[in-house]
């Protein structure tokens, strides 16, 4: 009665669909659903932005710096180009660096994190004090010093954003396997004699997975912010290449007289990183209960 | 408190000492970055149609063509003996653009921080307290927007409706130039113009900082809106808690002295790692309203591969880090009596 | 002796997202001055929540419906402030798990003078530090240990604290929700004689709430027993003990260890689910006595025999 938390091994796949089945109406189901909403229809713009888009981006098409109205939803920028069309097209970007960096991160991230929190020890001091120092550092800065040395690019600046991110999947995965390495279950699979490699795959990771979907979406909203952050400061992708942070970086300098070529690629950061923390949110809520537990708590077993 | 000043003191040493290996890894993390990737100073700042031999020449001069290992001592050495050498890109000694720029980064860290905590303690207190509410929901929406929003974008939106349109504001900078600056003393204007007695350079110092420690404070409350609702929904709901109702406690002492005073102590632990954020959202706030700070010159100097300024920049960064955790854990300490021990 | 705690057809049900849990249901049970009565169940059978609903300190999402009358006061009726005024001062509450029902960041003395100040705002702290020295030294504890933080002292020297906390107003009825689950077997028997001798000293009767029932059996003068939310028995412990009626008073008596056979017998079967609506006997699936009108009717609690039992049983 306790419900679908209480049973702690179930598949991480079972569980989601589980809670969408039972928490769709719950404020965390709904959050979760929101946040998906908003960023698939944003991954639908990217994917079809040749056939949505009213014009193409790189080409002016009016005068400079037309307000919004007429054919320019979104006015024209200082280039006389379609700041919508900009839009659509550059919601690629962002897409593209969360899929790149959150993988590499991932990459990184989750076997430093198992092999780190499995092995403890001095291992486990040395690569957590590593990891710690670059989390400790400015994210920012970092990916600055990382961009600049090796320059300009969709897998380039992915990579530093990547970095930056690694300590964070290492982190909460780290965590989490120490603390389920203490459970009995794994404790007697040790005993028994079970090779580590096998505990890890077979106990460990599948508890541990469910943290991913959330660092994730946290991830995600914090790459593209970072990416952005780039962008504005003129290390971001080559021109040529619509980008929301880019176009901020382009139009700037002139907010006070055409506020619609900053304001909306601004804007659509904005969504759409909130979307992801949504999903994020929402998720945390529903898959790891801790703060809700005690209520139940209370009605199950009081 | 019998003892705990021993152990008090015992606990910072230790803290301190262990911060050393914290700091060697950063600088040799940024020396390889920095030196082995492709790219170097000179050639980026004289471009492809410098003049080959003078390029070989001030490659020499800087030990550019040193082995690595060499380069890599004499760096620490250098770092360890505060010789930060001289910037590349403006010829002026490192640890002079340093301490002219530091107090500006001070300022705005200091006040945002201020902002930041106020605002996101405030709030994150009240949706703590109302869960599950309307107030509760508001404040989380808040909470992922002040987040989530790209922080140049919003300095940007600030200064158009405060400083242009209003005209409430300055729009740049740190001090009016129609003003004379106060005498330094401490390089900060706000604490320098109250010493000499300037009312004007006080206020005029204090509303150049107001939208830029908005801009920075606003997006870092979102953190702390965040940490201090979990945190209070989590003490509100502890065993502590129940004895305390259990004991007739009324419930105003049951908030203030056994919920907010417990949820506080992981906000101030997690305080420390806000700073990080913090200085990432300086560099670009600086850029939005032209305030000349470490973030600005930092990324400069990155930009521009001037090594002497980039050591120097994070030795600055690591010492700091250094002396905020080091702060976070004497406060965390002094609040919560199981660390101590 | 008068009644001093009535509880006539108390329910508590629980709003969450799967549903209405039902976890007291209809609880009717009389509290004379000066008794100890055990309150025993499984885990999860509601004894806690009905510990807790008596204090009115369940969660919000609860709803408390039937009548609390301590001391011909009706609680459920009290205003906020009346409420707070009873607890700690008439109706004590131990908990049970001691290590974590001590505000860490503060010092043992200053939760005595919070709670002596919270009903009686005049008294110095001086005055309540004597106060505080007089109970504690009741429950045998050093008074040094006043100003240490709670990490600084064992299990056993937190629950004697928060006992002594319970005392400072000579409450009449104390409620201990599992008082020594938390601790081992040596300091269960020396807290439990220290409530007993503690009880007469203060005259002041107890709800024992505990899943043990060497316990009751030992400590308490009455006991009921709650299954599912509800009581399936109840009466003087001696003779529910010889002859327990409910059949699952009986298992429960069974699957203690029976010293001469050591063979070890449990209760078929679990408990129900709390959630959503029930007819019938809750215990009817794991019952060996079971009838066909068990599956659709409730047994109301009826008296059986000469011993004023109380006994929830179509076989009666």
């Amino acid at each position: 009665m306790a419900g679908w938390f209480a049973r702690g091994r179930t598949s991480l796949v079972g569980r989601l669909i589980g809670t969408f089945l039972g928490q769709s109406r719950t404020i965390a189901g709904i959050l979760v659903w929101i946040g998906l909403g908003v960023v698939l229809t944003i991954l639908v713009l990217a994917l079809l932005a040749p056939f949505i888009a009213p014009f193409d981006p790189n080409t002016k098409v009016a005068s400079p710096e037309l307000p919004p109205g007429g054919a320019f939803l979104m006015g024209t920028d200082r280039g006389g180009q379609d700041v919508l069309s900009r839009i659509i097209w550059g919601s690629r970007v962002p897409l593209a660096i969360i899929a790149v960096s959150t993988t590499i991160s991932l990459a990184l991230g989750l076997p430093l994190g198992l092999v780190s929190g499995f092995a403890g020890g001095r291992m486990d001091r040395g690569i957590l004090l590593v990891m710690d120092s670059i989390y400790a550092f400015p994210g920012l800065l970092l990916a600055i010093a990382i961009a600049a040395v090796i320059g300009r690019g969709i897998l380039n600046i992915s990579f530093a954003i990547a970095v930056v991110y690694i300590p964070t999947y290492f982190r909460v995965i780290r965590n989490h396997v120490t603390s389920v390495k203490q459970e009995p279950y794994v404790e007697a699979a040790v005993a028994l004699g079970m090779p580590r490699r096998r505990v890890i795959g077979r106990y460990i990771l599948p508890n541990v997975a469910q943290s991913i979907p959330v660092i994730f979406s946290v991830n995600a909203a914090d790459a593209v912010l970072t990416e952005a952050g780039l962008a504005v400061l003129g290390l971001g992708l080559p021109p040529g290449i619509p980008d929301w942070g880019f176009d901020i970086s382009l139009n700037w300098q002139r907010f006070d007289v055409s506020w619609w070529a900053t304001f909306f690629p601004g804007l659509f950061i904005l969504i759409l990183t909130t979307a992801l923390t949504f999903v994020g949110e929402g998720l945390n809520d529903i898959l790891n209960p801790l703060l809700r537990k005690r209520e139940y708590k209370a009605g199950a077993q009081a | 408190m019998p003892g705990s000043t021993a152990s008090l003191r015992a606990y910072v040493i230790t803290r301190v000492i262990l911060m050393v290996p914290m700091l060697v890894l950063l600088l040799t993390f940024t020396f390889i970055i920095l030196r082995v990737a492709p790219g170097d100073p000179v050639s980026t700042i004289y471009g492809e149609r410098g003049n080959p031999q003078v390029i070989d020449r001030i490659k020499t001069e800087l030990g550019l063509y040193d082995p690595l290992y060499v380069q890599f001592f004499r760096y620490l050495r250098d770092v360890f003996t505060g010789n930060m050498g001289t910037s590349i890109l403006t010829q002026r000694p490192v640890i002079d653009e340093i301490t002219s720029r530091m107090p500006a980064t001070i300022e705005l860290t200091f006040s945002s921080m201020l902002v930041a905590s106020v605002l996101g303690i405030g709030l994150g207190t009240f949706a703590g307290t109302r869960r599950d509410r309307l107030p509760d929901f508001a404040t989380r929406l808040y909470g992922a927007l002040a987040y989530n929003i790209p922080i140049f974008w919003f300095g940007l939106i600030l200064k158009l409706i405060f400083a242009v349109w209003l005209g409430w504001l300055p729009v740049s900078g740190r001090f009016s130039p129609r003003l004379s600056p106060p005498p330094t003393v401490t390089g900060l204007y706000t604490i320098d113009s109250l010493l000499a007695g300037n009312l004007p350079a006080f206020v005029d110092a204090v509303a150049h900082l107001v939208l830029p420690s908005l801009t920075l404070g606003i997006v870092l409350s979102g953190f702390f809106v965040r940490i201090t609702r979990v945190n209070v929904i989590h003490a509100m709901g502890s065993d502590y808690v129940e004895a305390a109702r259990a004991r007739g406690i009324p419930e105003r002492s049951v908030f203030f002295r056994h919920g907010l005073k417990n949820a506080l102590v992981p906000v101030i632990t997690t305080m420390g790692l806000t700073f990080a954020l913090l200085f990432s959202g300086a560099i670009l706030t600086e850029t939005v309203f032209s305030f000349e700070g470490m973030g600005r010159f930092v990324f400069l100097a990155i930009s521009y591969r001037d090594y002497p300024a980039i050591q120097g920049a994070v030795v600055y960064y690591g010492i700091l880090m250094v002396v905020i955790s080091l702060g976070i854990d004497i406060l965390n300490a002094f609040v919560d009596p199981r660390i101590r021990y | 002796m008068s009644a001093l705690l009535e509880l006539e057809h108390l329910s508590v049900t629980f709003e969450t997202p799967q549903g209405p849990v039902h976890a007291v249901q209809d609880v009717s049970l009389t509290i004379e001055g000066g008794s100890i009565v055990g309150l025993v169940g499984e885990s999860g059978c509601g004894k806690s929540t009905l510990g807790r609903a008596i204090l009115r300190l369940l969660p919000e999402n609860a709803t408390v419906a039937g009548s609390v009358r301590f001391a011909g006061r009706d609680v459920l009726a009290l205003s906020p402030k009346e409420i707070r005024d009873l607890r700690g001062r008439n109706l004590a509450m131990i908990f049970q798990d001691p290590m974590t029902r001590l505000n860490p960041l503060m010092r043992i003395r200053d939760h005595f003078i919070e709670t002596i100040r919270a009903h009686n705002p005049a008294v110095k702290s001086g005055q309540a530090l004597e106060r505080a020295k007089k109970v504690l030294a009741d429950v045998r504890v050093p008074s040094d240990r006043l100003g240490m933080y709670p990490h600084e002292l064992s299990g056993g020297m937190r629950q004697r604290v928060m006992i002594a906390l319970c005392l400072l107003f000579k409450p009449a009825l104390l409620i201990a929700d599992e008082p020594t689950t938390a601790l081992d077997v040596i300091l269960e028997a020396q807290i439990l004689q220290l409530l007993q001798s503690i009880m007469h000293e203060y005259s002041m009767s107890v709800l024992l709430i505990t899943h043990n029932l060497g316990l009751v059996a030992e400590f308490s003068d009455r006991v009921a027993v709650m299954y599912a939310g509800r009581i399936a028995e109840e009466g003087a412990t001696p003779p529910l003990f010889r002859e327990p009626r409910h059949p699952y008073t009986q298992g429960l008596l069974r699957s203690v260890i029976d010293l001469e056979t050591t063979s070890l017998y449990s209760v078929p079967g679990e408990p129900p689910s709390l959630l959503g609506e029930t007819a019938g006997c809750p215990f009817y699936p794991r019952c060996d006595k079971r009838m066909a009108v068990c599956e659709t009717v409730y047994p109301e609690p009826r008296l059986v025999g000469e011993d004023h039992r109380k006994v929830a049983c179509h076989l009666y």
